[in-house]
């Protein structure tokens, strides 16, 4: 079947971005790399039929998101480029997680507590633009009103903290 | 094997799992960060997923609040960070050690 074929070919993409983000010395590399990780991401949405959040994502993590990134690291001129090497500990203490999160995923997908159909035997219920209004704007429209004050909120924080303050003792 | 909903969040939990190691062995601000939104999305992939094989609305639009929140998130993390560089001058958490002791 193509979706699956394409499910798979974008997961490894978004899987080799993810470890690109993590793995590469330069941060610049790091912040391109996350911006194909969300290009990734936002193909696995368009197979999962979630077109708006697909474009949405795009639009917010790629632009804005990645953008600010890379504007504060040209800003603080951080690019690095000499990442010391992982220690050992860190090797060994990253391959016991890794180990551990495997045996979860492992036991998650042997019990099979999820028996879902395929993808293509359930009718999307229709994330259409419509429904987003008509969900946002009469069952959700509290959490809409508080997202809002969020963002607010957010805004004077960023202002405050880009102010200098003069006569403050400094942090040792 | 047809893809189900279990290749959806196996791919989730190992994208989460790369952006975990991200935070913990990386020693710059800014890619700990970028890690931590990676993490974000990750979750984000779990909830479309559940929401498109449980044909329900609620996983997309608890998705657009998160996109919310991230985009917040980011702004304010950010300039905390720009703050901490103008003070300290450097974003290398090895370094960034005031609450020691």
């Amino acid at each position: 079947m193509s979706s699956d074929f394409f499910f798979y070919l974008f997961a490894v993409f978004t899987l080799a971005a993810a470890g690109a983000v993590v793995g590469l010395k330069n941060t610049v590399a790091s912040a391109f790399a996350l911006l194909l990780c969300l290009v990734g991401v936002s193909a696995l949405f368009v197979l999962l039929d979630a077109f708006l959040l697909a474009a949405l994502l795009v639009f917010v993590y790629a632009g804005a998101v990645v953008a600010l990134f890379l504007f504060i690291i040209m800003l603080l001129d951080a690019q690095g480029g000499d990442r010391k090497p992982f220690k050992k500990t860190a090797y060994v203490s990253g391959g016991i997680a890794f180990a551990l999160l495997l045996v979860g995923v492992l036991s998650f997908w042997k019990s099979g507590a999820q028996t879902t159909g395929e993808l293509g035997a359930i009718v999307p219920v229709g994330a259409t633009l419509k429904n987003y209004g008509e969900q946002l704007f009469t069952t959700y429209l509290l959490p809409v009103q508080i997202v809002g004050f969020l963002l607010l909120i957010a805004m004077l924080g960023v202002i405050v903290l880009s102010k200098k303050f003069e006569g403050l003792e400094d942090i040792k | 094997m047809t893809v189900g909903l279990n290749h959806y969040l196996i791919l989730s939990a190992l994208l989460f799992a790369i952006g975990f190691f991200g935070v913990l062995l990386r020693k710059n601000t800014l890619v700990i960060y970028m890690c931590l939104e990676l993490m974000l999305v990750a979750s984000t992939v779990a909830l479309v997923a559940f929401s498109r094989f449980n044909n329900t609305m609620a996983g997309h639009v608890f998705v657009f609040f998160i996109l919310t929140v991230a985009a917040a998130e980011v702004a304010v993390g950010l300039a905390i960070i720009v703050a901490l560089f103008r003070r300290r001058q450097t974003i290398d958490v090895g370094e960034l050690n005031a609450l020691k002791n």
